[in-house]
């Protein structure tokens, strides 16, 4: 098969191919979650202030970095879609958002439990944090209007939009909220200062951020591949799955 | 271009006009909403003064997004819409028209009702002044984000709520500048560099806001 | 290795809770995300065998 860019723009072809590869992604995901978690545990000293408390570290900050990753590829691949008319890539983008979203509440979650321990406290408004959290609503709102609409092509378009108004809104947020922690002094507590970064626990982080980049790949080919089934039902290669 | 931008805001007036009590609503929320927050929190006057701008914004907030389906839900009932949306006039201006109308409707009656208010949450003269002032620059910002909010959600089930959550997030930092000026005041800083900011959002919102808009009809129509 | 005992492990220096708290959270989340997909996967290709039958 001659492979072009624009290859498995066609859902057929890109239905094949994330078939083959998702038991890849899968086993990827295994290996480096792994060796990630070993030498996160097993090899990584305990650090001098924040004692064992900070290992959450390697969920947290590697399910940080996923959930703004995925958001920029679903608006890319979404405005793609719209401005192309590229049905594969809408789908995809459709594809990208509750692993997102997952991802975000990871964030938010571990995140919690990492300062409860450390800072004391649950939670702080401060940019990080604030925005985070304002990501997770944009994922959630993304995917309540993508579920609204019935037509998959105006739900597909009208979620390109908003993911676009998103990408453009969160910068403006988080500086918006950065600057209103500022002015309030003392008022808030980082919660992004994390441990002097020994190389193991760098490494750890790493591996871990690979395996759920595996992990996002794996589990979003498969839901992609879910999405081209129920909305190209009618077409002839989707029957001729079944045969 | 302006003659059409005030063609469509005149219609659109004449039509809120026309249902009066519809076109209240907002205000009238604003008014309870806010009037319940010292009945919930208590009538401590140092309480009150120290939520009020928080309030008031937020109350204001809500308010403005209630009204906001109304921008083209009557136009998208009738059919008027799509023959606006295939006119060959720019759809971006008769968004700009409707937007207006909105404004003058539902965001100036706050903006003039906000100081009432903050009497009622005991907040000092200069305070009010600002927090009106914010209110001002704010309330178009409102208007701008819910109709493309209101565009994208055209016709849905559940349009109101899930507007709703479309498009608060993105009030956020207008919320913050619009009541981080009053707190500023109420410190005895200068509020300048909120009011700046605000002011820079809104140009920034009045650029975006009608294209995203219009685009959003096309999408919701077509 | 960094612990003695697996009682220590577990104990994580006194953060146990918040640290197996976030680790068994993300794997219930991750493991749940993964059999929904799959669940709709293979949901979407049964829903093909009906179509066949019907249309």
């Amino acid at each position: 098969m001659n492979l072009r860019p624009n290859t498995f723009a066609a859902p057929s072809r890109f239905y094949a191919m994330a078939g083959t590869l998702t038991p890849w992604f899968w086993a990827a995901a295994l290996l480096f979650g792994l060796t990630g978690l070993y030498v996160g545990f097993a090899i990584a000293p305990t650090d001098f202030q924040q004692g064992d408390a900070y290992r959450i570290i390697f969920i947290h900050v590697p399910a940080a970095w996923m959930s703004m990753l995925i958001y920029l590829v679903l608006a890319f691949w979404a405005a793609w879609g719209w401005m192309l008319n590229a049905r594969m890539a809408s789908m995809y983008a459709r594809a990208l958002a509750p692993t997102g979203a997952l991802f975000t509440f990871i964030a938010l979650w571990t995140g919690a439990l990492w300062g409860k321990p450390t800072w004391g406290t649950w939670w702080v408004w401060d940019a990080r944090l604030t925005s985070e959290f304002i990501l997770l609503l944009m994922y959630l709102g993304y995917i309540a209007l993508t579920e609204a609409i019935d037509d998959p092509r105006r739900a597909a378009n009208a979620g390109a939009l908003l993911a676009l108004v998103g990408v453009v809104n969160i910068p403006i947020i988080y500086f918006s909220v950065r600057w209103w922690n500022t002015l309030h002094q003392g008022a808030t507590i980082s919660m992004t200062a994390a441990p002097k970064m020994v190389s193991t626990m760098l490494t750890a982080m790493l591996l871990m951020t690979f395996c759920f980049w595996s992990y996002s790949f794996a589990v979003v080919f498969t839901r992609a591949r879910a999405i081209v089934l129920e909305q190209e039902s009618d077409n002839e290669w989707v029957k001729g799955l079944e045969r | 271009m302006i003659g059409l931008l005030l063609a469509v805001t005149r219609r659109d007036l004449l039509m809120a006009r026309r249902r009066r009590m519809e076109a209240l609503l907002p205000l009238g929320f604003f008014v309870v909403a806010a009037g319940l927050f010292p009945i919930g929190v208590g009538p401590e006057s140092q309480t009150l003064r120290q939520i009020a701008p928080g309030v008031l914004w937020v109350c204001a907030l809500l308010a403005a997004m209630l009204s906001v389906t109304q921008m083209f839900a009557s136009d998208h009932h009738d059919g008027s819409l799509e023959q606006m949306v295939l006119a060959p006039q720019p759809l971006v201006v008769v968004v700009a028209g409707k937007v207006l109308a909105h404004w003058l409707t539902s965001g100036i009656p706050l903006v003039l009702t906000a100081p009432l208010i903050g009497v009622l949450f005991d907040m000092r003269a200069q305070s009010i002044v600002t927090l009106t002032l914010t209110l001002l620059l704010g309330t178009p910002i409102l208007s701008l984000l819910g109709a493309v909010g209101a565009a994208l959600t055209l016709g849905l089930r559940s349009g109101a709520a899930l507007m709703f959550l479309l498009v608060l997030p993105l009030t956020v930092p207008a919320l913050i500048f619009g009541t981080g000026a009053v707190g500023a005041v109420d410190a005895g800083l200068s509020a300048q560099a909120h009011m700046s900011l605000l002011g820079a959002l809104l140009i920034l919102t009045l650029l975006g806001a009608p294209l995203a808009a219009a685009a959003a009809l096309r999408i919701s129509l077509d | 290795m960094n612990w003695t005992s697996l009682d220590e492990f577990l104990y994580m220096g006194g953060y146990g809770l918040y640290v197996w708290g976030s680790y068994a959270a993300t794997l219930v989340v991750m493991s749940v995300e993964a059999v929904l997909v799959r669940k709709r996967l293979q949901a979407a290709v049964g829903a093909l065998g009906n179509s066949e039958a019907s249309g």
